[in-house]
């Protein structure tokens, strides 16, 4: 391998490694999703797993020797738009705002069904509930038979 | 360098965080970690020139959401049982679609390349016309205000329905009891 292949090899490797953290952070909160069973958990799993995505689209935004996407205004106020300046990619910045703010509504409409879970069940374990949740079923089909419309 | 340095050091602590959270079992330090990660990711959206992101982030992920979840565990339990399912599937699950995503990004551009095709389409438009356009220093604020504006009459539509659907899941409506309730009486 020569020095101009090395090189390659290393700016490709910066150039991607940030979209390789992104997987194993979205791979993170997907492991925790599924193995945990503990509701308030698997809420914070599906966080790690939507600031992956935003890490994703920021970083997809960002240009090399680039600054936030402000222009300089003068003492007045007026804007002064330097043509020197490199911005970032704005557009990703809104599409994410956005998403932040839609993601902190799910969070809570989350929590509050973990709330309303342990009223029911008492428990906030997936298990747990499943396992109620058999049992009630195994109830009902006593009572009502086990045939079509019997069944639960 | 020194950018792409802080970038990488920052976001392996993130990585670390989240790790780090996948074994705990007490819900109190789950839910600081947790602020802990939003701290780091808003941090990271400086690095990345993100700074009205990082704003919303330190205000929404680490604290409105830190306050929530402190909520939430207060009215329900403290800690989560230790998990007793197979955990080789999910892993495997986890690897395999990890795997295929990198292999994805294998063709994308460079990260911070400025002639990537993210950059060159509308985002040039909104640099250099919104001045003209819109007169707000901050373009983020006239994309988010003026040329998505309709974008963020969705995202107010998307938190009404949600606060509607907390209030609705948290408040008993009248008739609507428990099952015990209604076995009791």
């Amino acid at each position: 391998m020569t020095t101009g292949d090395n090189e390659l090899m290393i700016e490709f490797l910066l150039g991607h490694i940030n979209y390789w953290l992104f997987v194993v952070l979205m791979m993170t909160g997907l492991y925790i999703v599924i193995v945990r069973g503990n509701y308030v958990k698997k809420i914070v799993g599906l966080n790690i797993f939507q600031t992956a995505v935003f890490m994703f689209y920021i970083s997809i935004g960002k240009i090399t020797g680039g600054t936030a996407p402000i222009f300089p205004t003068d003492s007045q106020g007026r804007i002064r738009p330097d043509p020197d300046i490199v911005y970032s990619n704005p557009l990703p910045h809104v599409l994410i705002l956005t998403a932040i703010v839609v993601g902190i509504a799910t969070t809570a409409l989350g929590l509050a069904l973990i709330v309303r879970i342990r009223e029911e069940y008492n428990t906030i374990e997936e298990d747990d509930v499943l396992e109620i949740e058999t049992k009630l079923a195994e109830q009902e089909n006593r009572i009502h038979g086990f045939g079509p419309g019997g069944g639960a | 360098m020194a950018e792409t340095i802080i970038n990488v050091v920052l976001f392996s602590m993130l990585v670390l965080t989240a790790l780090a959270l996948v074994r705990m079992e007490r819900l109190f330090t789950i839910v600081m970690l947790a602020g802990v990660f939003s701290l780091l990711a808003a941090m990271l959206f400086v690095t990345l020139d993100a700074v009205d992101v990082a704003f919303t982030e330190a205000a929404v992920g680490a604290g409105v959401s830190t306050v929530l979840y402190l909520g939430t565990i207060a009215l329900t339990a403290r800690g989560c049982k230790p998990s007793v399912r197979p955990s080789t599937v999910p892993l495997l699950v986890c690897i395999i679609t990890g795997a295929v995503l990198i292999w994805g990004t294998l063709d994308m551009p460079n990260f911070g390349d400025a002639e990537a095709p993210a950059e060159v389409h509308v985002a040039q438009y909104y640099l250099t016309e919104s001045v003209k356009e819109i007169d707000v220093p901050n373009v983020v604020t006239s994309i988010l205000a003026s040329y998505r504006g309709f974008d963020t009459l969705g995202e107010v539509a998307v938190i009404f329905a949600a606060g509607v659907g907390v209030l609705l899941i948290i408040s008993r409506m009248p008739g609507q009891g428990r099952r015990k309730d209604k076995e009791d009486s």
